[in-house]
């Protein structure tokens, strides 16, 4: 149900939609579906919460982390439940979801609690006899949009830093992956967050999350999704009350691999990098550039990887891909693997759809792709690699730059000039130097130009 | 007539000046006096355009802005600062918008020269990171120019406005294109040309003057611009965050109007609290989105208060900007001198006591009467809408609690103004009001060093301060694999 105040609400209308199970296409079960006038509701409970004189905002600083602690605590207790709620409804392998996705849940709540007593404003030497400070007060209600690629770890990214600053939220979860989002509800009032400051109104983009960006009463939007609905929020925002935006958006995140490079550890990385839950990740490694020394080497080593995947029912040990998360998708990813056949790509392994149920694709690879085929300019956001060949240093840096994205990027290299030469060239959020996806509570994530405003983490 | 120095009134692209694409040229007027100044070639999309095209080559990796010293940065901020002082007198002169020439020359020339040297200094110390990360990494963080910044400045303070979107944005090494408002462009041309002398690369600093719809929207919905810095009204604040998001989604940054509340304790210096308030609501012909233009008094003094402030208002000197006893010039143009008449009459018209002025100055052009209105209550409209005119209203209250929730009973969120002696009220308040600024015992103390900005539909970011960088840098996020976990 939806939840606001600490209680179980069912939706306005009496509406509810159908939430499946990407894996074998079957309903899970069935969600109340919020619409604006649940918003409203939600929007009234999380202002309140945040009025002046009120026990969130009259709580020390402190306190508020210790409950952010006391919440990865009990995260950590139901590790296993939430484990296997995530890849029953995401189509996540269930090993990758206990161990990558809960924890870094885990480490995330705990890194924030930490701050949260040491949100510091400054005292600033004016001219003139004045006695200057800053607050850096929290901003007040903020809606908070979260995708279906990584739904827990994505809730926890936007509500473990708005609580630690002293924010209330409202927060809609993806419609295809509503379900560990509302059991964080039960934990949250299971922890005594005080009633109001945590909200939760599943439903769907064009109503609930509409609500939410263009209400008037709440004063900060966070979204991560795609580009094309990332505008629509920020002009929504713009619209409306002016309220502040963060964006998490697309990639087309360029890996680079330099003849000098460790051979294997680049091919396992940019592996991992494209292939991690079946490409679907704003930052996969979708245009994959090889010095022409090695791009045959490299092409080879890929397909072996990539031939050697077992597909199937992600609960099962054993399986290292899973279904992508509903046909909508399956179609897209489909499509542009046939435009790559199409545009000249040599495809070298997989190129369709896998098993007679469920979203399975068959892990792709396909070489000799150019820069202006679809598949090296749209995000496929499935397991389909591109590699392409490259020849000079300045040649691959205008290539790479050569997006309106901006998210990620990385370079393999041994040599310390051109690994921090591109660290300062390539224009993307984050850049890995001898790896790829190393991301951590600690550091801050977000997009250059397109794929983003703002930082999270 | 005042005799102009040889001042270029073209477009300013690559250090060199342009006419339009279009030929057109625009009139700017003395509203002092209502006459034409000087025609100004007019900027539209294809010179927007190649204002961007020259701002981003400047950009470009290799190119000599990029590679210069971040120290050499700060020098030419300097440089320019040094400049600014040198021919204050000529700039102060030229920003003829009904200013009184001692105000500009004292104040907003003053603001202007500090403000370049306080960026000068923080041009090399724009520092990321290291951090600690989970397993064997060595992570740290750049905190890189954003690109083009485009900038469009307001009327009210020409020049003021710009030097505090162009220090920041320069001194973290972005490159710009600016639109002057139309109304006052002068200023903003005569800095091209020390922007040349001063030696900043070609295509670092642009300046396209022209009107909002046209040249302004070309820079809001520009696919090469990386970011925009707009100073002007919330509806037009609104149209802009909207035409970045609906283009490439640049980051926006937005400093927008206010209505803005001045609390009067009992106990406060009286004397103190009514010249401040004064000022806080008549400086620059009302025109400033920091306008004190809600004053609550707690009832014990309101009617003293009322009194002494009538008092100032009505010794309150309106006349030629140049005659040095002037304190209060005309308003900007008719346009604003309609609004402000207008809701001068709402006042009279919703029932709030007029206490002095009420009109314009007969056969002056467009010169206002400093206006006092008292028993204003909350939903009249002068109590609602930003004026931006010589107009103060004055309302009462009883309880902190009470004054607290009328003065955030507003969309606004700008600055906000508290006179005590108390310092459990002080502090109380600063922590209650939604305000981006909080004053205590004092009015418009804006400097470098602290951060200015809106709450709410104020604004969006923060300028001036440390603060400002944050809003022309963008983070990038390094992170190196090693062999081994180094401690």
């Amino acid at each position: 149900q939806i939840f606001i105040n600490n209680e179980w609400h069912d939706s306005v209308s009496g509406k509810k939609f159908e939430v499946f199970n990407p894996a074998n296409e079957e309903k899970i079960c069935e969600v109340e579906e919020g619409d604006k006038a649940d918003v409203d509701k939600a929007v009234k409970a999380a202002r309140k919460a945040f009025e002046l004189g009120s026990p969130w905002r009259t709580m020390d600083a402190s306190e508020r982390g210790r409950l952010l602690n006391k919440l990865a605590d009990l995260v950590e207790r139901d590790r296993l439940i939430l484990a296997t709620m995530e890849a029953i409804d995401g189509g996540k392998l269930f090993s990758t979801a206990y161990l990558m996705d809960l924890g870094a849940c885990i480490k995330t709540l705990r890194y924030c609690a930490g701050w949260a007593d040491k949100i510091h404003g400054r005292t600033v030497p004016m001219d003139g006899n004045f006695f200057t400070f800053t607050r850096h007060e929290p901003i007040g209600v903020c809606g908070q949009i979260i995708p279906w690629n990584f739904p827990l770890v994505m809730f926890i990214w936007k509500i473990a830093p708005a609580l630690c600053c002293g924010n209330t939220v409202v927060v809609k979860p993806a419609e295809q992956t509503p379900l560990t989002a509302l059991y964080m509800g039960s934990l949250i009032k299971e922890v005594r967050f005080p009633p109001g400051v945590v909200n939760i109104v599943p439903g769907f983009g064009p109503t609930t999350g509409a609500a939410i960006s263009h209400h008037m009463d709440v004063d900060k939007v966070a979204f991560t999704g795609s580009t094309e609905v990332g505008k629509l929020i920020k002009e929504a925002a713009g619209k409306s009350n002016l309220k502040r935006v963060t964006l998490e958006l697309g990639g087309k995140s360029p890996n680079i691999i330099f003849a000098d490079a460790d051979l294997d550890s680049a091919v396992e990385f940019a592996h991992i990098g494209l292939f991690y839950h079946q490409g679907q990740c704003c930052i996969a490694g979708s245009r994959i550039f090889v010095e022409e020394p090695v791009y045959d080497e490299f092409v080879q080593r890929s397909i072996e990887r990539a031939k050697k995947y077992t597909l199937g029912n992600p609960l099962l040990p054993g399986v290292q891909q899973g279904p992508q998360i509903d046909k909508e998708q399956f179609q897209k990813i489909l499509e542009l693997i046939e435009s790559g056949k199409k545009e000249g790509a040599k495809l070298e392994c997989g190129g369709g759809p896998w098993g007679d149920k469920g979203y399975f694709i068959q892990p792709t690879v396909f070489s000799n792709v150019t820069d202006d085929m679809r598949i090296a300019k749209e995000e496929i956001f499935g397991p389909v690699q591109q590699i392409m060949k490259f020849k000079t240093t300045d040649e691959v840096i205008k290539r790479a730059n050569n997006t309106a994205y901006g998210l990620a990027a990385a370079v393999f290299t041994k040599d310390i000039d051109k690994a921090l030469t591109f660290a300062a060239a390539l224009q993307a959020g984050t850049v890995w130097v001898n790896c790829y996806s190393a991301m951590s509570a600690q550091c801050p994530f977000g997009g250059f130009k397109m794929s983003g405003n703002g930082r999270e983490m | 007539p005042i005799p102009l120095p040889l001042l270029s009134l073209q477009i300013f692209i690559n250090n060199e000046w342009h006419e339009s694409t279009s030929g057109k040229k625009f009139p700017t007027y003395n509203p002092s006096t209502l006459e034409k100044i000087c025609d100004i070639e007019e900027g539209d999309k294809p010179d927007v355009d190649n204002a961007v095209e020259a701002a981003k080559a400047a950009f470009q990796r290799g190119a000599p802005w990029r590679q210069m010293d971040a120290l050499s940065r700060g020098r030419l901020l300097h440089k320019l600062a040094d400049l600014l002082e040198r021919d204050r007198v000529i700039l102060a002169v030229s920003t003829v918008i009904g200013k009184p020439f001692l105000q500009a020359y004292f104040i907003d020339l003053e603001g202007c020269i500090k403000t370049l040297r306080y960026y000068a200094g923080w041009a090399d110390k724009i520092q990321g990171r290291t951090i600690p990360v989970d397993e064997n990494f060595v992570c740290f963080t750049r905190h890189e120019p954003m690109g083009v910044c485009g900038a469009i400045t307001p009327w009210n303070f020409p020049l003021l406005m710009l030097v505090w979107k162009m220090a920041p944005a320069l001194c973290c090494g972005n490159t710009l294109v600016i639109k002057p408002a139309e109304q006052t462009p002068l200023t903003s041309l005569y800095i091209g040309s020390l922007i040349k002398e001063v030696g900043f690369p070609p295509g670092v600093v642009n300046i396209v003057p022209g009107y909002g719809p046209t040249a302004g929207a070309a820079i809001s919905t520009h696919h090469s611009i990386d970011k925009i810095a707009f100073t002007g009204s919330t509806k037009v604040g609104k149209l802009i965050k909207e035409a970045a998001s609906k283009s490439n989604l640049k980051r926006v940054t937005l400093e927008l109007g206010g209505k803005n509340p001045c609390i009067v304790c009992a106990d406060a210096d009286l004397d103190l609290a009514v010249e401040c308030a004064h000022q806080g609501v008549f400086f620059n012909q009302g025109q400033c989105c920091t306008a004190a233009s809600r004053v609550f008094v707690e009832e014990q003094i309101y009617p003293e208060f009322v009194k002494r402030s009538v008092e100032y208002a009505k010794k309150r000197l309106v006349g030629d900007p140049f005659d040095a006893r002037t304190e209060q010039g005309p308003q900007i143009d008719q346009k604003q001198f309609d609004k402000i008449l207008e809701l001068i009459e709402s006042g009279k018209k919703e029932g709030a006591k007029l206490e002095c002025g009420g009109l314009a100055i007969e056969d002056r052009g467009l010169f206002i009467k400093p206006t006092v209105f008292s028993e204003v209550t909350d939903n009249m409209r002068i109590a609602k809408e930003e004026i931006f005119g010589p107009v103060q209203p004055i309302m009462k209250f009883k309880s902190i609690e009470e004054v607290i929730r009328r003065a955030n009973s507003t969309e606004y969120g700008l600055t906000a103004a508290v006179f005590t002696k108390n310092l459990d009220r002080a502090l109380t308040l600063a922590s209650a009001l939604q305000s981006g600024t909080v004053w205590i015992n004092c009015y418009n103390a804006l400097y470098a060093q602290a951060p200015f900005g809106g709450f709410k539909m104020s604004g969006n970011g923060r300028e001036l301060g440390e603060y400002a960088l944050a809003e022309y840098t963008e983070v990038k996020t390094v992170t190196i694999k090693l062999s081994q976990k180094s401690p």
